[in-house]
């Protein structure tokens, strides 16, 4: 199963700020069917990797792949169309506060023209249905959801287009442990059910364990190791030790 | 293609070259069964479609080297089982990327389809499906599943899905005849609203002044001194210009008309009264309205947004004293100023426009300017660039204070603010000019 397809090829990254480097040469392959964890310390370059896989960075040096489109050179259609197969859940969620709970959702699928206008309201309600979203709240304007709301909604538009390819920033970062475990398992259920490829960036370590395949430990500018999360807590790095040492107290006792 | 993820399957596929003869479905069927457990239906499908487009038995190195691509265009094909039924074979991938290009073409095929009740739907050969390819099919369908209908038991959930998705309808806003007279209604109270807001602002703002005329150490220099800078040192680039080009205008047009009357000196008296007592003072209102209004509004509106004021008020720091009482000052000194720089350089371009056109000397003009216009009027001048400033800088405050935290409020915000304190400037304008109509004049 070695040699698997890449969805996300990351070949020799670096990136460079005047004279501060935030990323150093970073190799990553995230494979198909994954759910691949992306840990580190604060300002260890986990947010800045993310950014350089949604394209949203340029790359001082090396190359990023996604699907096996390059996202930053080549035909500019093909990667158009890549951007209609990922779908992002921003940490803050990103919600349009322009727009109702219903248009967030709507407006992907709008985008596509090809919808008609039936089509897509089912749609958004199997979404809302999807998320645990009552439908009573799909007119109401983001500003008036709670923190867990904004999170199931931005969710809910990111699966607007039926995605293979999921990215999560911080999923559960500002939710309570109980609405942090029921989204954790909503995104569990819905991988079970959509079978996506999923990269998440978390600091959680429940999430971790719950969720993940394979993580990837990003520190001091690099990504110091990528495997089944058994292995590399098992590897012996100052930031490994002090990350998961909670959690090994936890589970002592 | 080193790592071709199907070198490995390759190995099963040499091993079915004895079926190569065989007829197409048994070939297809063979390399089914003899297929790795993941890839089994890709097989599947690629073999049938091989045999729909080129109605030949395909090649080995065909079947193994596309694989990898699994998506598919939807396609349809009718067929007659065994016991004459009529059944409708649905391969390829169902999603909503392969749906996208076909998707018109597709739909009314399918309706005509749904049509025949007796139809048999199969199915297994679709390989992927997602919500929007269900959709389709459950639309064509009339919204239930048909009586036959062969699924894989992967896709079940999906129907049963839209089977059970709830036929309350998303909530309409309801067409009221009356929504126009609500509107206004709205927009009335709204006025009101505002309006009260401006006179509670104005208490507080007397109430801070109070406090601080009793410590004088808490008075904001530092936000005061900062908001001078940015609202009169940095406008004054803008401001000159105009002014200058206003005051070439001006010289222009009048000293045509006064030419015809040889009554060229009196371009002095109305040059000067024009721009010392209506044109400097509204000019730099209305430009210091769109400039530092606007980006007061948008402060106050951002820092409502991200809580900024919030964080303010638990750390017990007032922010009408820190954010609105400097603004208010400020501008109420800076914009004076201004019209003052605004009449010196309009009344600049009015004397070298009047010395190309009627060939009055600068100097000339200058010294005349004391004794056509009485002094009175720049007073007027100045005096009503205060109370331009104190309103600008107070309406910008109170429409930032009411932004809501969404981007469209933002705006909309911004928008009304300018707007409001332009006109409330031109308003006051006129009752200056019929409260001081016989003043300097």
């Amino acid at each position: 199963m070695t040699d698997k397809p890449c969805i996300i090829e990351i070949d020799g990254l670096w990136t460079q700020y005047g004279d501060t480097v935030v990323l150093e040469d970073v190799n990553l392959c995230v494979h198909h069917g994954e759910v691949l964890a992306l840990v580190g310390g604060s300002g260890s370059g986990k947010t800045t990797l993310l950014r350089h896989i949604l394209g949203l960075e340029t790359p001082s040096r090396g190359t990023v792949k996604v699907f096996g489109v390059s996202l930053h050179e080549g035909d500019p259609r093909s990667r158009v169309d890549l951007r209609n197969r990922w779908g992002v859940l921003f940490q803050g969620g990103a919600l349009y506060s322009a727009l109702t709970v219903f248009d967030n959702i709507a407006l992907p699928l709008r985008e596509l023209h090809v919808l008609d206008e039936a089509s897509i309201r089912t749609l958004v309600r199997l979404k809302l249905d999807m998320v645990q979203i009552e439908l009573k709240h799909a007119d109401k304007m983001p500003a008036e959801l709670s923190g867990g709301m904004v999170k199931r909604v931005a969710l809910a538009r990111a699966l607007a287009l039926e995605p293979e390819l999921l990215l999560l920033d911080e999923p559960t970062a500002g939710l309570d442990p109980d609405l942090s475990d029921s989204f954790v398992k909503l995104i569990g259920d819905l991988r079970k059910e959509l079978s996506f490829t999923v990269v998440m960036v978390t600091h959680d370590i429940d999430t971790l364990f719950a969720l993940s395949d394979r993580i990837a430990v990003l520190a001091n500018r690099r990504l110091i190791a990528t495997g089944p999360l058994k292995n590399v807590m098992q590897l012996d790095h100052p930031f490994i030790r002090k990350f998961f040492a909670g959690r090994m107290a936890v589970a002592g006792a | 293609m080193a790592a071709h993820p199907w070198t490995a399957h390759r190995l099963f596929f040499n091993s079915l070259r004895a079926y190569r003869s065989r007829p197409h479905s048994v070939f297809c069927r063979q390399v089914y069964y003899a297929a790795g457990a993941g890839y089994k239906t890709d097989v599947w499908v690629k073999c049938k479609l091989m045999k729909l487009r080129t109605s030949q038995q395909p090649t080995l190195s065909d079947m193994t080297d596309n694989l990898v691509e699994s998506n598919t265009s939807p396609a349809l094909r009718e067929a007659h089982a065994a016991d004459g039924t009529r059944v409708l074979e649905l391969m390829g991938a169902w999603n909503l990327r392969n749906l996208k290009a076909s998707l018109r073409t597709l739909d009314p095929g399918l309706k005509a389809y749904a049509a025949d009740p007796t139809l048999h739907w199969n199915m297994q050969g679709i390989a992927e499906l997602d919500n929007a390819g269900a959709l389709l099919l459950w639309h064509a369908w009339g919204r239930h599943s048909p009586e036959n209908l062969t699924l894989r038991p992967e896709h079940i959930g999906l129907f049963d899905r839209l089977n059970t998705l709830s036929e309350t309808t998303l909530p309409h806003s309801p067409h009221d005849l009356l929504t126009p007279v609500i509107l206004l209604g709205k927009r009335t109270l709204s006025v009101a609203d505002h309006v009260q807001g401006f006179i509670a602002l104005l208490g507080q703002l007397a109430l801070d002044i109070a406090h601080l005329a009793r410590r004088p150490m808490l008075i904001p220099w530092r936000e005061i001194s900062a908001n001078l800078y940015r609202t009169g040192a940095q406008a004054l680039a803008i401001t000159g210009l105009l002014g200058f080009l206003i005051g070439v205008v001006l010289s222009y047009l009048f000293s045509k008309q006064l030419r015809i009357f040889g009554a060229d000196i009196f371009i002095i008296n109305i040059l000067g009264i024009s721009i010392l007592r209506e044109l400097g003072p509204v000019i730099a209102a209305v430009l210091v309205a769109g400039r530092s209004g606007s980006s007061m509004t948008a402060q106050l509106g951002v820092m409502r947004v991200t809580q900024e004021l919030d964080a303010l008020a638990v750390m017990g720091i007032p922010y009408s004293v820190r954010l609105i009482l400097p603004k208010v000052v400020a501008l109420s000194i800076s914009l004076p100023l201004l019209v003052l720089w605004t009449d010196a350089t309009a009344l600049l371009g009015g004397a070298l426009a009047a010395k190309v056109q009627l060939d009055i000397g600068v100097l000339h003009f200058m010294n005349q300017l004391p004794d056509a216009v009485p002094i009175a009027n720049l007073w007027l001048g100045v005096g009503k660039g205060m109370t331009f400033g104190f309103l600008i800088a107070l309406i910008a405050c109170l429409f930032g204070l009411r932004i809501l935290p969404n981007t469209q409020s933002l705006a909309a915000g911004t928008t009304n603010s300018v707007v409001t304190s332009i006109t409330i400037v031109l308003l006051v304008d006129a009752v200056f000019a019929v409260v001081f109509s016989d003043v300097g004049v």
